[in-house]
């Protein structure tokens, strides 16, 4: 048995996060980790018609960018597993479309990056594959238009709104060679605690996140350097804090999230942070695995959180279920 | 986990940043106040220069204003004023133009009829069925009290 504690899983074999390919928006760009990105884009269409196609440009640019600074070719990759925001996850398999390579699309709203690597850590553990492309993406425009309103309808966005990233990372698991290695895998439950509003996704995922963490920490006692979770935006964070600070068990000096790290919440005007799929996955494929190779952190604990809505849902009452999804990470 | 949803509602009130409510009532006020400044001036400029008359001025007025908002929307700088003004756009003419023009262009990708002509009205379509609504009520009531 695989399985330690009560929702971990144990990654027995090497599983190596042997390299990773960023692209990322003109904002993301201009943000605090900007240089860590392998491309930024200036324009929001890329030389694309629609946002859509923008998006799953992104999806395929990495993958392919990642395969080629590689030398990988396509028969060297078992499984493309992959995910976006959008309706029926149209970048993801329109973008698989093009890459050819055996593919798993899959749901997990903006906690799909840490999803994706704890799948295909799993399905390398258990000697189904020697190497899987993991890639996720969003884009500002077009999760706008789907989620919330016309991007040129004017308005004040609420203070605790977060700017979804326009971005994409695709990171290559492999079960030989060289780099941090993936250790354990803790698959979160859904945690709502009947937060309705959808200008509050960081209020709305924090108990999923303390639900995961806590559960993660508990199965592992694992010492982490750092532990980063996915687009709580600055709401998120404190709540995540409060939280771990009732149990007497703080983790305030080793905390940080991504949606609080890609931009300048001040300078940018992105009120409490970023968010999106795009935003664990560019933080984590740009600026945290470089941490990691560098030995600046040793051991990292990857927490991808997701807020699984729609605005049908929304319209018709419903709270929204949050879920997180842990990946631990050792150098 | 200790919290439920009803404490956990109180958590959330604690942490999430309130809306500067006061900053955006005054920009509000200054902003719609020009907006309604600047259709005065217009309608103005229709009586004193061109001997329109007052109601056919306040119609012109308001058509000038629109055409104004469709084209900052166009431009897409609408949506940066309207992030500083908020009701001071919204309330006005203006803010109804907007919400007409801004699902135009944005669903013009999926096609003239079931993109654009589909969606024109998706965010308009309240304020012109319960606009629609009210005349009918006010054109009852003053047949019966005429």
């Amino acid at each position: 048995m695989k399985k330690i504690g009560n929702q971990t899983f144990q990654i027995k074999d090497d599983v190596f996060v042997r390299d990773t390919f960023t692209i990322a928006g003109k904002k993301e760009g201009e943000g605090p980790i900007g240089n860590c990105f392998d491309i930024i884009v200036d324009d929001d269409l890329w030389g694309e018609d629609s946002w859509e196609k923008c998006e799953l440009k992104f999806q395929k640019e990495a993958a392919k960018s990642l395969m080629q600074k590689n030398n990988l070719m396509e028969k060297d990759i078992d499984l493309l597993i992959a995910g976006d925001l959008l309706n029926q996850i149209t970048s993801s398999s329109f973008a698989a479309r093009d890459l050819q390579l055996p593919y798993i699309g899959v749901y997990g709203a903006c906690s799909t990056m840490a999803l994706s690597m704890g799948l295909g850590a799993l399905m390398i553990d258990g000697g189904f594959a020697s190497n899987v492309i993991c890639v996720t993406s969003s884009h500002f425009c077009s999760a706008e238009r789907q989620y919330r309103l016309p991007l040129e309808m004017g308005g004040q966005r609420h203070m605790s709104a977060q700017w979804t990233v326009t971005g994409s990372s695709a990171v290559w698991l492999s079960n030989g060679g060289f780099g941090p290695k993936i250790k354990n895998v803790t698959f979160g439950k859904i945690t709502d605690l009947g937060v309705k509003d959808a200008n509050n996704m960081g209020a709305a995922m924090a108990p999923a996140a303390y639900d995961s963490l806590s559960q993660h920490i508990a199965d592992t006692k694992i010492k982490y350097d750092l532990i980063v979770t996915g687009d709580l935006g600055t709401v998120g964070k404190s709540i995540v804090n409060k939280m771990f600070n009732e149990e007497n068990n703080s983790i305030e000096d080793i905390y940080d999230d991504c949606g609080t790290i890609i931009f300048d919440l001040e300078k940018q005007d992105v009120h409490a942070g970023g968010s999106g799929c795009g935003c664990s996955a560019t933080v984590f494929g740009g600026f945290l695995y470089k941490k990691l190779l560098n030995k600046e952190i040793n051991k990292l604990l990857f927490t991808s959180t997701g807020a699984l809505h729609s605005p049908t849902a929304t319209l018709q009452g419903e709270s929204i279920p949050g879920i997180a999804h842990c990946v631990g990470i050792e150098m | 986990m200790k919290y439920d949803k009803n404490s956990y509602k109180q958590v959330v009130n604690e942490y999430t940043p309130k809306n500067k409510m006061l900053r955006n009532c005054v920009y509000a006020f200054i902003f719609g106040g020009a907006i309604c400044l600047l259709g005065e001036v217009i309608k103005n400029i229709f009586m004193n220069n061109f001997g329109t008359p007052e109601q056919d001025a306040s119609t012109i007025s308001s058509v000038v204003l629109i055409a104004i908002t469709a084209l900052l929307t166009g431009l897409g700088w609408f949506d940066k004023l309207s992030k500083i003004a908020g009701a001071g756009t919204a309330v006005p003419i203006t803010g109804f133009a907007n919400a007409v023009v801004s699902p135009a262009l944005e669903f013009k990708r999926e096609g003239f009829i079931l993109g654009t002509a589909s969606n024109i009205f998706k965010l308009a379509g309240p304020v012109l069925l319960f606009g629609y609504f009210a005349s009918f009520i006010v054109g009852i009531l003053s047949l019966m009290f005429k």
